[in-house]
Formats: structure tokens, C-alpha cells, sequence
């Protein structure tokens, strides 16, 4: 019998912790595919973040790192400036890459560090139990903003993509989403070119997902998909932000 | 290098981190110590390596961190606001049992503080720097020949050990000059970095660099395991100088730029009749302890010398556990004791032997 479908190589085979419904599992997956495809499990090195997905070491086959909230640009850093030869990735979500972390990411992706950011956004912090997250939307109600994020008192929302996309560094800047089998398959298509780019030498690559945390919002795993396509794709629209290569100059790519 | 060169103590340290194959630099310019970042910039790159100035304190300990998890030997240097943006830093590499050098050319403090040279952050390097249950090997150089020797000795200590080392030097040591040789550096046989996430060649299963352990149970056991190879550090690698201490009624403890003004003031101290000697700590953490304990049998009585309004003299204290009475002199804020001073009171104890 032919098999059609099974678990990726790069894809521990351990139960993963996330909530029911919860997007992280299908992004895992695509990361994993990628590895996979691209045949470097052998050279990668992942960074988990804290967060939800803190304990991702445990589910990627690849060396992993864990690192402090919001640095793991910064250790990814330091990985592939000493191994220039290995593939790197960070796997962060907003509160890591957006807020605490948001120096981290502006200057790794301003230096053009030849690295791959998986950032996933579902505009709330889920491992502390629904906080006010840099990317929840105005009016949305968290434990923090108990009476709706409001501009006048929490300020605005960062959309990410965007302002990164303004930086000389950057090589890829990319949203998407996997509320829909489509969008799940442009999702991959998008993170393999974020891999893709690093082993192309082309610089900083960042694949946005929009994503799901039914628990902290209270909703049903299929209501929380529609929230998703209602509230945060008119505020955070899907696209290619910057698709091209970090400006460089001639010299070698740890800076010799 | 074979013949002596009239060096800086800042570019001491970052030439010895280059003879011992430290060839990654993370830093973040700050004063009295941007003369490593600087010296660092100019040869790395002529020996193949990379000096990568950071957006922050923060992100170059960080960065190091990513350096030494995938196994490669090196290095930040900051100095002491520098070093409590490296506190969180610093907590995870012990917490991942990572080796690696950090080096604090420390300033006078709390705040901003001066930028004269200090020894105000002994608490900080022996118990405080990060949160939870931690050490650093803490090496304090007192001369410029020692900035570059310890500096070598301390990457071979944190490799030998799999823990973090801290130079801590002071804005005088590292902004005055003497001649240095760089051929005196003893090598170590280093066990191999099995540990490393650097990709796993297909050759081994993965490896996971990590300070977090969920269930309690494991978390304990991760740090007694920690504290076993702390141990092995406590019994074999403590370091000191002692001066004229044989004979002497009084014994100054004093470590780094201190210690020379110390030495200074027990030879007038025994010009004026009075039997005193020096103790320096040149491993600060693990403390000698066991030979203060000892002194503590012969000599009369304990002056802990330092620039800060005291911190040392409670390790000296611990070890002296009440056997003799145990002073302290100091200056602080950027302020350093003069000869004259620390003989006064030297003079002023042995009144009331």
C-alpha cells in the first residue's frame, strides 16, 4: 500500500501540548515539510522562544536552542555568524518577537542576518493565559484589556511585516495564514522560500502566520478561524511585503 | 608573541582572548572598557574571526549565547551598567551549562554612576548576576599581565567546567598600560563540546540546549548536578597571592588594583614595626576560604581593603567565622585608597591588638 500522507522526518514523534484547535500544529508541520524537503535536518539549528510554543525543542528533530523571551534573533545571531554553514531558524510569537523582543528582531533584520523567523501572531499572549499582546486589535478584550484594547490608552497594534519590510536587511517579509487548506499551501509555499532564501544566501526572511488561540479567546476552534478571517486579516493583510535580497556589500557572510 | 609589549590593560585582555582561540566578540561600546570592543574590531577580522557590535547589552550576551550553544569559543566585555543588562543573559547560560567568557572593567555605581574605576560589583559577580540558583568563575586580575593571563586561564576554566567565567577588572586596570608577555599561557587538555547545536551531521541524535525544566523534580536535579561540578570547582581551582603573611598579626585581603595599594601599605606598615601581610583573592568565586580560615589561626586580627563601601569583607567574614575580628577599609564611587590611608589604618588596628 502506498503511503500518502505521514508524519515529516524533522517532525518529533511526541504528542504536542498545544489546546485543541490551536494553529501552532499545522505551522509546526509546515516547518517540518520544509526541513524535510529541502533535506537539512542534518545542519539546522532551531530557537524556540517563550511562549506557546516554548517547548518546540521537543518537537523539531534538528539541534535546538531555547532561548530567553524575545532574544531568540539574537542567539540565532551568534549560531550563524560562528557556523555560516548551518540553517537557522527561530520560531517566535508576538509577544517574544513584537514587544519584549522587538529590538532583537528590528536589528537582526537590519543587519541582514542570513536567517529564517517563523512569526506567529494570534494577537494575544496564550502561555500566561490572555494577554494584551503588541498585536491585539483595537476593541479586542483580553485579561489585560478588559474593556477592549483602546489606541488612546494601550496605543496601536504593530503590523510587523510592514515595518520590517522598510529595512535594507530584510530579504523576505511575508503574511499569511492557515485558516483554509488554500491558505495552509500558500503558507508552505512561503515558508520554504523563507528556508529557501537562507540557503541562498539572500538574508533576513520573516513568514507571518496568523493564527489561532481558541482557548484565550473563548471561541470554538471553527468560530475562532472566522474571527480570524473577520478581525485580523482586515488589519493585517495577507501578502509579500518585500520579496527580494539584503543589500550587502562584497564581504563574506560571518563579516570577515 | 615571545618578547614583552607595552599594552593597555583593555587590549590585553582582547589580545589574550585571541591567542586562546577566541576568535567572536560580542559588545556593545561602554566606558572605561570599549578599548576590547575596539582592539577586537581591528584584528578578528585579520585572523578570520568576527567582532559584532550589538544593538544592546542585551542582544550581545544573547548572541554569545548562540556563539557558545553551537560550541565556539567567546567573549563580550562590558562594564557594570552593561553587566546588569547581561544579568538575564549570563542566568541563562548557567542555566544551560554553557561556556564562555564575560568580562566586567568595572565603573563606580549604582545608576550611571562615574566612570572611575570601582570594585562596587563584587556582590553582583560572586552572588547576584541573574536570577536562581548560579555561579560564575570569577577571576580579578591586578595586573596588566594579569589581565591577559586570566583572561586565557578563564576559557579554559568555563570549557573545563561547562560554566560561564567573568574577568572582573576595574576602569584603572584597564585604562593604564605595563608590559605583558604572551607566551606564558599553560594549555589544558578541554573535554570535546559533545553537547553543541551546531546541526547534527546526520552523525548523532539531536541536542537540545535548554534552562527549562517544567517539573520540579527534574529542575532540582539539573541544578544539584550543577552544584557537583561547583564543588569540583570549590576544591580545585581556588587562587591566591599571599604576601608576607607568615609572621603577620594583621592580614589585609584585598583583590585586583587594591591589592597593590595594600601591598604598598604593609611594607610601610612594618617600616613603622607593625607585622602585617596581604591576602589576594584572585579567584574571587570560589573563595579562598580554607587558607583565610587558616590565617585566622595565626593571625590577630582582618582588614578587608576594597573600592566599594564593602562587599568582600562579608566572604572574609564568612571564612573567618568570628575566630578574629575582621575589619574594613574603603573608597568608593571612583574614589581609590591611597597608601597613606590604608597604612593609617592598619596603624590604628594594631593600637588596639
Amino acid at each position: 500500500m502506498k503511503t500518502v500522507f505521514d508524519r515529516p522526518a524533522a517532525l518529533s514523534d511526541v504528542p504536542l501540548h498545544y489546546c485543541p484547535g490551536c494553529t501552532h500544529g499545522i505551522v509546526h508541520r509546515l516547518v517540518a515539510e520544509t526541513i524535510d524537503e529541502l533535506g537539512i535536518l542534518d545542519n539546522t539549528v532551531g530557537i524556540a522562544p517563550v511562549g506557546c510554543s516554548v517547548f518546540a525543542y521537543n518537537y523539531f528533530e534538528c539541534d535546538m536552542i531555547e532561548a530567553a523571551h524575545g532574544r531568540a534573533p539574537a542567539v540565532a545571531t551568534g549560531v550563524k555568524r560562528t557556523h555560516p554553514d548551518t540553517v537557522v531558524f527561530t520560531y517566535q510569537g508576538d509577544g517574544d518577537l513584537a514587544a519584549i523582543g522587538t529590538a532583537e528582531t528590528v536589528h537582526a533584520a537590519t543587519r541582514g542576518e542570513n536567517i529564517t523567523v517563523i512569526f506567529i501572531n494570534n494577537c494575544i499572549y496564550g502561555m500566561t493565559g490572555g494577554q494584551m499582546a503588541p498585536t491585539t486589535i483595537p476593541g479586542q478584550v483580553t485579561t489585560t484589556s478588559p474593556y477592549g484594547r483602546k489606541r488612546s490608552v494601550q496605543g496601536s497594534p504593530i503590523r510587523v511585516c510592514e515595518m520590517l519590510s522598510t529595512l535594507d536587511g530584510v530579504a523576505l517579509a511575508a503574511r499569511v495564514t492557515v485558516d483554509c487548506p488554500k491558505n495552509v499551501n500558500q503558507a508552505k509555499k512561503i515558508i520554504k522560500k523563507a528556508f529557501q532564501n537562507q540557503l541562498d544566501k539572500k538574508g533576513f526572511s520573516i513568514v507571518e502566520v496568523l493564527s489561532t488561540c481558541p482557548t484565550n479567546w473563548g471561541l470554538s476552534p471553527e468560530d475562532a478561524l472566522q474571527w480570524l478571517r473577520d478581525n485580523m486579516i482586515p488589519y493585517y493583510p495577507l501578502g509579500v511585503y518585500k520579496d527580494g535580497e539584503a543589500l550587502r556589500d562584497d564581504a563574506p557572510e560571518n563579516g570577515q | 608573541m615571545s618578547e614583552k609589549v607595552l599594552m593597555k590593560g583593555n587590549e590585553a585582555i582582547a589580545e589574550a582572548a585571541i591567542s586562546a582561540g577566541c576568535l567572536y566578540f560580542f559588545g556593545y561600546p561602554i566606558t572605561p572598557q570599549t578599548e576590547v570592543a575596539e582592539y577586537m574590531a581591528r584584528r578578528l577580522p585579520k585572523v578570520g574571526g568576527l567582532c559584532l557590535q550589538a544593538e544592546s547589552e542585551v542582544a550581545a550576551i544573547n548572541m554569545l549565547m548562540g556563539a557558545s550553544s553551537a560550541g565556539t569559543r567567546a567573549m563580550t566585555s562590558s562594564s557594570s551598567p552593561g553587566i546588569s543588562l547581561k544579568s538575564e543573559g549570563i542566568s541563562y547560560i548557567a542555566g544551560c551549562d554553557l561556556p564562555c567568557l564575560i568580562v566586567n572593567v568595572q565603573r563606580g555605581g549604582p545608576g550611571l554612576g562615574g566612570i572611575q574605576p570601582s570594585q562596587q560589583d563584587y556582590y553582583q559577580a560572586t552572588r547576584g548576576v541573574g536570577h536562581g540558583d548560579l555561579r560564575l568563575i570569577v577571576l580579578a586580575p591586578s595586573s596588566v599581565q594579569e589581565m591577559a593571563s586570566l583572561t586565557a586561564e578563564a576559557f579554559d576554566l568555563a570549557d573545563t567546567y561547562r560554566m560561564p567565567a567573568m574577568l572582573l577588572a576595574d576602569g584603572a586596570l584597564g585604562q593604564m598600560m605595563e608590559p605583558v608577555d604572551f607566551s606564558v599561557f599553560p594549555k589544558r587538555e578541554l573535554p570535546e563540546k559533545t553537547w553543541a547545536t551546531n546541526g547534527t551531521g546526520g552523525k548523532r541524535k539531536k541536542n537540545i540546549v535548554n534552562s527549562l525544566f517544567i517539573e520540579p523534580d527534574k529542575l532540582e536535579q539539573s541544578i544539584l548536578a550543577r552544584y557537583e561540578r561547583y564543588a569540583r570547582v570549590e576544591a580545585e581551582e581556588v587562587r591566591f597571592e599571599e604576601v608576607m603573611t607568615d609572621d603577620a598579626d594583621i592580614v589585609l585581603v584585598a583583590f585586583g588594583i587594591t591589592a597593590r595599594i595594600a601591598k604598598s601599605a604593609i611594607a610601610e606598615a612594618r617600616k613603622a614595626g607593625v607585622k602585617a601581610g596581604l591576602l589576594r583573592p584572585i579567584t574571587l568565586w570560589p573563595f579562598p576560604k580554607k587558607r583565610l580560615s587558616e590565617l585566622a589561626d595565626t593571625a590577630k586580627a582582618f582588614l578587608s581593603v576594597e573600592m566599594s563601601m564593602g562587599q568582600m569583607v562579608d566572604d572574609v567574614r564568612l571564612a573567618v567565622n568570628g575566630k578574629r575580628p575582621v575589619s574594613f577599609f574603603g573608597r568608593t564611587g571612583g574614589m581609590i585608597p591611597s597608601v597613606e590611608e590604608v597604612t593609617a589604618e592598619i596603624l590604628k588596628m594594631s593600637e588596639s591588638l
